[in-house]
């Protein structure tokens, strides 16, 4: 699971890091993938992991049309830039939400018969669930083309400049608009995917979005904003501390431990483990 | 030289990772000069301005102010002492007004606000800005600004006032209003350190010189005696050579 | 000398509108004193005792998070230490509510300052993140905190109504004037602080922390006194809001929805001024309630949407706030 918390924040991070920008709405994007799953599985019949691109290609555009049609305008913003971020985006969430609460109703819903559904791996003894061990297979390979994408292409090169110097990047012939309406899109469609795994083993429903995100939240600040490797690390630490707290408390705690690690890092290393703020 | 200076150096040194970039700074300031602070570029002039100002402590050495030794003192506890400071490029609180800037700063020896008030229109209008006290500090162009941190600065009533590049980059009527302010306010018994490049304004505005370059005092002197000083023209021209 | 004559007509203007601003809030609240007589339905008042409720929250947020600029989204956590202490206080020891609310103020206040004291070397959104991690690690013990009546919440006895137990059953008018005069108390406080050295310490941290600290404000211990202020309000307003619906539980009174709650009057209405949290919480509540009860209903989730349409709107168009909208009233033109 920890692997697919780190899918989750790394969208988060990336926008966040690129442009200071903190998006209130980011659970409410995994809801909109869970359900986009959920409806693609429905009316196509297809395979939940065949659909898992088309998913991210949605969820890409719905990421660039959501900082063009909104999150573009709250950095114009001249006062209280973090304010308005904050609470702009909290209205798309509650937006989003009572849209999907409209249009599927209140209900849980889950994925009939996926492929996977169900199989477990025998690892000598140990019972691995096989759809979380797809999400940790896509979140790897997810990171792994994030990082290609973020050292090797000029894309990434572009993302890095524009996030340091936004005003300098127009000199060198960047459109800043363009690079953030892009990075909005990878973002959404890196939380597409975490969605479009989960949607097959969680259930659906309008509120998903809040219990996730907090936890990407979390993710993010203590692997540090803006650091790639470092929403890596943290989700992974986060998902085996999660693990381990349930061990030790009883479940409904389960999330103490997790705060409690942020809190402790936090104090000690104010940036995050990774943070480049 | 029989008074004891204001303020005095002895042995500073302060090593940023491994990179030395004051040594062994032995100076004295005393009261009512005008000093001027300058060097190359690299020189080290803004760190000893920021170690006397207090915005982060020394790795060795002690800075003496009034007879005290404050090389402990924190940044805010150093302003009630007496030393106040401008920034380089000019830090306003842009959500409030130029008279309500000024206000934080005379809030220092007048704790109540009506009295605050008072003082900081005085001082707004002794640096020439009492047509802009109603505006947002955001609104004023880049001179003004520059005035508005020296009257921010003046409001705590220091004995030394540090003034970080504040004839840069202005045109010749803004540099001689400029010069003049500082006169004026040494006249009214401040003591002025000043960090600067434009030497054509400071060498005549300045009493003395003290000449860093690459973390160590290089020479101190009257201005016309540092304008012939062979170490230092070797300093400029030196490093001019290189860039070139 | 000129000079002088202009410094003092200068403040005599200021001290004028000053006094101005005071004679008008008096009006206001004088004004609304009188609402009772003509309100007598019930639902109504609650729209009405809950708008100043969130007025008074969402002023006592703004000290910390407007004028000093620590921005907290955990402030659910003194609001609902405040209506646990009151209420545990009251069920449990019989301890009448007016010595809880405050108690549980100068608990949150001290409860401020320690988490301050960890929390204010952070920058930005580590800290708010941090707040939010905080208020929810409150949440989850109070869920299983079995003294505190766990998930099922305490539920305070009924009796007759007084105003020494702030209990009425009936008529809610008292609950109407004590909010009102909570109201009116955070505001003045407000008041107070906008022209005192604090608040200028405030803002000067708020907008540039290093230059203020060259202006001789100590960062720290102001934070630390903008967060008690705030917090001690905000627990009173929790204790308060204990005795209204006497009945509380975990969800009701420490979730992040309620921090956000405290948060969106001020940034609506206008951010770190004195007039904003209300403003905003005269639009916002009613139109919550209203678009709840007359849409939501039917669980299709149009209000939400209707809801979440607002805020992003308003906080798009007008980061100042709605207060900006009147022009008379903006900071700048006081001098």
């Amino acid at each position: 699971m920890g692997l697919i918390y780190a899918l989750i924040a790394v969208g988060l991070s990336l926008i966040f890091g690129l442009m200071d920008v903190v998006n209130f709405a980011h659970g409410e994007f995994l809801m909109v993938a869970m359900y986009a799953m959920f409806g693609l599985v429905v009316v196509t019949g297809f395979d939940p992991i065949l659909l898992t691109p088309v998913v991210a290609a949605a969820m890409f555009m719905f990421g660039a049309f959501a900082y063009v049609g909104v999150v573009r305008f709250a950095m114009r913003a001249q006062s209280n830039k973090g304010m308005v971020q904050i609470f702009a985006t909290f209205g798309l969430a509650v937006l989003l939400q009572g849209v999907a609460q409209t249009l599927f109703s209140p209900d849980f819903r889950n994925l009939p018969g996926a492929w996977l559904t169900g199989k477990t791996l025998d690892l000598h003894g140990i019972f691995l669930p096989w759809p979380q061990l797809y999400g940790c297979l896509v979140s790897i390979l997810a990171f792994l083309g994030l990082w290609l994408l973020m050292t090797r292409t000029d894309f990434g090169k572009a993302l890095e400049a524009t996030r340091e110097d936004r005003g300098a990047v127009a000199l060198v012939g960047i459109d800043a608009n363009k690079v953030f309406m892009l990075g909005w899109g990878l973002g959404a469609a890196l939380t597409g995917l975490a969605g479009a795994v989960l949607a097959v083993f969680y259930y659906i429903h309008p509120q998903v979005g809040a219990s996730f995100a907090l936890i990407a939240y979390v993710t993010v600040a203590l692997g540090g904003f803006g650091s790639v490797f470092g929403a890596l690390a943290a989700g992974i630490i986060v998902g085996l501390v999660e693990a381990a707290t349930t061990l030790i408390l009883p479940p409904s705690l389960k999330s103490i431990g997790i705060y409690a690690l942020y809190l402790v890092v936090v104090l000690v290393r104010p940036s995050g483990l990774f943070g480049k703020a | 030289m029989t008074e004891a200076a204001l303020l005095t150096c002895h042995d500073v040194t302060r090593v940023f990772d491994g990179l030395v970039a004051n040594k062994d700074i032995s100076i004295e300031i005393h009261q009512g000069e005008i000093v001027g602070l300058i060097g190359p570029n690299g020189a080290g002039k803004s760190t000893l301005f920021n170690l006397i100002a207090g915005s982060f402590p020394v790795t060795s050495g002690c800075i003496m102010f009034g007879g005290r030794d404050i090389t402990g003192l924190p940044a805010a506890a150093r302003c009630h002492a007496g030393i106040a400071r401008t920034f380089q490029v000019p830090r306003s609180f842009d959500s409030m007004s130029v008279l309500e800037n000024v206000i934080v700063g005379a809030l220092v020896h007048y704790p109540r606000s009506r009295a605050a008030r008072v003082k900081a229109l005085e001082v707004l209008d002794y640096a020439g800005l009492s047509g802009r006290t109603a505006h947002p500090a955001g609104d004023l162009t880049p001179p003004e600004r520059r005035r508005l941190e020296i009257a921010r600065a003046i409001a705590t009533e220091p004995r030394l006032l540090l003034l970080d590049e504040v004839l840069t980059g202005l045109t010749p009527s803004e540099s001689r209003e400029g010069v003049d302010l500082v006169r004026r306010i040494r006249e009214s018994g401040i003591t002025v350190v000043m960090v600067e490049h434009v030497m054509e304004v400071v060498m005549p505005l300045v009493d003395r010189a003290i000449v860093l370059n690459l973390g160590e005092v290089l020479a101190e002197g009257s201005p016309a005696e540092i304008v012939r000083d062979p170490a230092v023209i070797g300093a400029y021209l030196g490093t001019r050579n290189h860039a070139a | 000398m000129d000079a002088s004559v202009s410094v003092s007509g200068a403040i005599a203007a200021f001290r004028r509108d000053r006094w101005r601003e005071m004679a008008l809030a008096g009006l206001l609240v004088a004004a609304a004193a009188t609402i009772p007589l003509f309100v007598h339905d019930v639902y109504t008042m609650n729209v009405l005792i809950l708008t100043l409720l969130y007025a008074a929250l969402s002023q006592s947020w703004n000290i910390l998070s407007g004028y000093c600029g620590q921005i907290s989204l955990g402030h659910a956590l003194y609001f609902g230490l405040g209506a646990y202490t009151t209420s545990i206080l009251y069920v449990h020891f019989g301890v009448l509510p007016w010595f809880g609310l405050a108690i549980g103020g100068a608990l949150a206040a001290l409860v401020a300052l320690a988490l301050g004291a960890m929390c204010f070397r952070l920058a930005g959104h580590y800290f708010t993140i941090a707040t939010i991690v905080i208020a929810e690690i409150g949440l989850t013990l109070i869920h299983n905190w079995d003294y505190a009546g766990a998930a099922m919440g305490i539920q305070w006895p009924f009796g007759p109504d007084s105003w020494a137990s702030l209990q009425f059953a009936r008529d809610k008018t008292p609950y109407f004037h004590f909010v009102l005069g909570l109201f009116a108390v955070t505001w003045l406080v407000t008041w107070v602080i906008e022209e005192s050295r604090w608040g200028y310490w405030w803002r000067a941290v708020k907008d540039n922390a290093p230059a203020a600290e060259s202006l001789g404000v100590t960062i720290f211990s102001s934070k630390m006194m903008a967060a008690a202020i705030s917090a001690f309000f905000t627990a009173v307003g929790g204790g308060f809001y204990a005795a209204f619906l006497s009945y509380i539980d975990p969800d009701s009174v420490m979730s992040f929805r309620l921090s956000l709650l405290m948060a969106l009057p001020a940034v609506i209405g206008g951010i770190g001024t004195l007039w904003g949290p209300v403003i905003g919480a005269a639009v916002l509540i009613p139109i919550t309630e209203l678009t709840r009860s007359f849409i939501g209903g039917t669980g299709a989730g149009t209000d939400l949407i209707v809801y979440g349409g607002l805020i992003m709107v308003i906080a798009l168009a007008r980061p100042e706030g709605l207060l900006s909208l009147l022009p008379s009233r903006s900071r700048e033109s006081r001098t």
